[in-house]
């Protein structure tokens, strides 16, 4: 037996790395801290600016009345157009999604995966255009039944708008703006299921529907939240689409049917700020911030949810 | 329960490709059989059809007769999930549901054919199940967590758990040793032992050895060459098999002479 002698090696000594890897770490570090100070500048920008509009006495305001009570309605606007978005085209994604990937043939899968993606690249303001010109006066007859039918719902109780310029045609644009990219998130999960769980499931005697319900929905549970709420951030900042179509009247209301809507925030910042001066900007601006916490909220939220039962996710 | 199986000519295709040719096999309720061959041979195609999972790929059909007990599983209007409730499969790896727990796991197939049991019915088969495939003492405790915290030959358990939880007719395997240590393995060959008082079991193994141990008949797979069918060599008792066997290509295998 021999013993060797070791080198002690200095405690200070650093790993030894290839310089390609450490050009990769560093840009990868780089980009990180990038997204930081861009979101810490808009942050930044939201605060000052909004600053004299949130100290300064209702009586100097923009309407003479508090801050609460202008930027509260278009909040409501906002949350109410972007829940009927998602309420809409969360369930048609997830339909769209499944039939791409698991129920249709693959040539007829490809070619309606690519136009699922043309529809994201439809600029928004055409989807206003669409929505005021088109979806507005096509919807009138579909509101006057739901009215006739489900008035006693406080959501259809009317009058109908005769121009059909109403909350559930804005919701009901913003739904078909946002189904590209929660279609294209679910179709990703859907065929990332792995085919060990989906036979697992078919081989006890599952159906392909209750194969789905085993094996490839519970597996994309996260990915569909987080595309949900990935539409849900781009429903709720969305502007042309909203300010076009939307009949404003800034009352609080959950009428979806009536020519009297809440407007929001964004559509109003768009259609209010070239006018505004003063105190108006700082308010406008505030209104923004408000906005941008809403958001913040939105997807730390769908950050939790996906936490919650991640022993469950199998990605362990 | 378990029930004969009865494999008439039969042919399998993936598309227009042939992928076994001409089999005719008997494999008797409450055996072990055991399928062995060279890898491509056709031997897990031929385990597939038997539960009609080979038809997950596209194109996929067979041509000739496979019967269970007399029933053609290929007859016509017959539902390949109606096939499969009736006989469960293993798989290579262990597969159980990462989003269910152990419990949720085992009653999977039961949910499937039965949705109105009572909480007692699904206690009472989780823990048959899980007596059954010899894991009833290591998760007792922790039903309510997911299956796939478990060890790799506790999965595979859980699978087998999961299979007889619906009290198949037939249980087909397919390697189902090969992703697991040599303890692991020993386990689940002592359970298939087991099992065979209760149901009629089909095993696809490349371990000749474990073939010896568990099977008491085995089949002998073979292909000529690359994009020719497999076909089945020879059948007998397993010992016969592996002492004496009728074919030079079945003695060289099990010899070791190739493969």
């Amino acid at each position: 037996m021999t013993t060797t002698e070791v080198t002690p090696t200095p405690r200070t000594a650093r790993p030894v790395t290839q310089l390609g890897d450490r050009v990769f770490a560093g840009s990868a570090k780089g980009a990180g801290i990038l997204i930081l100070v861009v979101l810490a500048g808009v942050a930044a920008f939201l605060l000052t600016e909004a600053f004299p509009a949130l100290v300064a006495p209702a009586s100097e305001l923009p309407g003479e009345h508090n801050l609460a009570v202008y930027i509260w309605p278009l909040l409501f606007g906002t949350l109410l157009s972007a829940l009927i978005a998602l309420v809409i085209a969360t369930p048609l994604a997830i339909c769209v999604a499944l039939f791409i990937s698991h129920y249709a043939p693959r040539r007829i899968a490809q070619g309606l995966g690519y136009l699922v993606d043309l529809l994201a690249a439809v600029p928004s303001i055409v989807y206003g255009l669409w929505g005021v010109g088109v979806l507005a006066p096509a919807s009138v007859g579909l509101m006057t039944w739901l009215n006739d039918y489900l008035g006693w719902i406080p959501l259809f109780a009317g009058p109908v708008s005769a121009t059909g310029r109403t909350m559930l045609v804005a919701g009901l644009v913003l739904a078909v703006m946002i189904l590209p990219i929660i279609t294209a998130v679910a179709r990703e999960v859907f065929l990332q299921a792995p085919r060990l769980h989906e036979e697992a499931a078919l081989a006890l005697g599952a159906t392909r529907w209750e194969m789905i319900k085993m094996a490839v929905l519970p597996f994309g549970r996260s990915g569909l939240i987080s595309g949900a709420m990935l539409g849900l951030g781009r429903a709720l900042g969305e502007t042309m689409a909203v300010a076009i179509v939307l009949s404003v009247s800034g009352v609080v209301t959950f009428n979806l049917v009536s020519s009297g809507n809440p407007s929001s925030i964004a559509a109003n910042i768009a259609l209010q700020f070239p006018e505004a001066s003063g105190l108006g900007v700082n308010v406008l601006i505030a209104s923004g911030l408000v906005l941008f916490l809403v958001t913040l909220a939105v997807n730390m939220l769908a950050r939790y949810i996906v936490n919650r039962r991640s022993e469950f996710s199998g990605a362990n | 329960m378990s029930k004969n199986i009865e494999a008439k000519d039969l042919n399998i295709y993936y598309g227009s490709f042939r992928a076994v040719e001409g089999v005719n096999m008997s494999i008797k309720k409450k055996t072990v059989t055991a399928l062995i061959g060279p890898s491509g041979c056709g031997k897990s195609t031929f385990l597939r059809s038997i539960n009609r999972m080979h038809e997950v790929i596209a194109g996929a059909y067979v041509e000739g007769k496979l019967e269970l007990d007399g029933q053609d599983l290929y007859g016509a209007g017959m539902d390949p999930v109606i096939v499969r409730r009736q006989i469960g499969m293993v798989f290579q790896r262990p597969n159980p549901f990462p989003t269910m727990s152990i419990y949720d796991n085992v009653i999977a197939g039961m949910k499937l054919n039965n949705k109105r049991a009572s909480r007692k019915e699904f206690d009472e088969t989780v823990e048959r199940s899980l007596r059954g495939a010899n894991l009833w003492n290591e998760v007792k405790d922790r039903l309510d967590k997911p299956g796939s915290g478990l060890s790799g030959g506790q999965q595979q358990r859980l699978c087998i758990a999961r299979a007889i939880a619906v009290q198949p007719d037939v249980l087909l395997m397919d390697e189902p040793c090969s992703a697991l240590d040599p303890i692991s393995t020993l386990a689940i060959e002592d359970l298939i032992n087991e099992l065979k008082n209760d149901y009629t079991i089909v095993i696809v193994t490349h371990n000749m050895q474990q073939a010896a141990r568990v099977s008491d008949y085995t089949g002998f797979f073979n292909i000529e060459g690359t994009g020719k069918p497999g076909k089945l060599v020879e059948m007998d008792e397993t010992k016969t098999i592996f002492s004496q066997p009728t074919q030079k290509a079945t003695e060289d295998y099990v010899s070791g002479r190739f493969g």
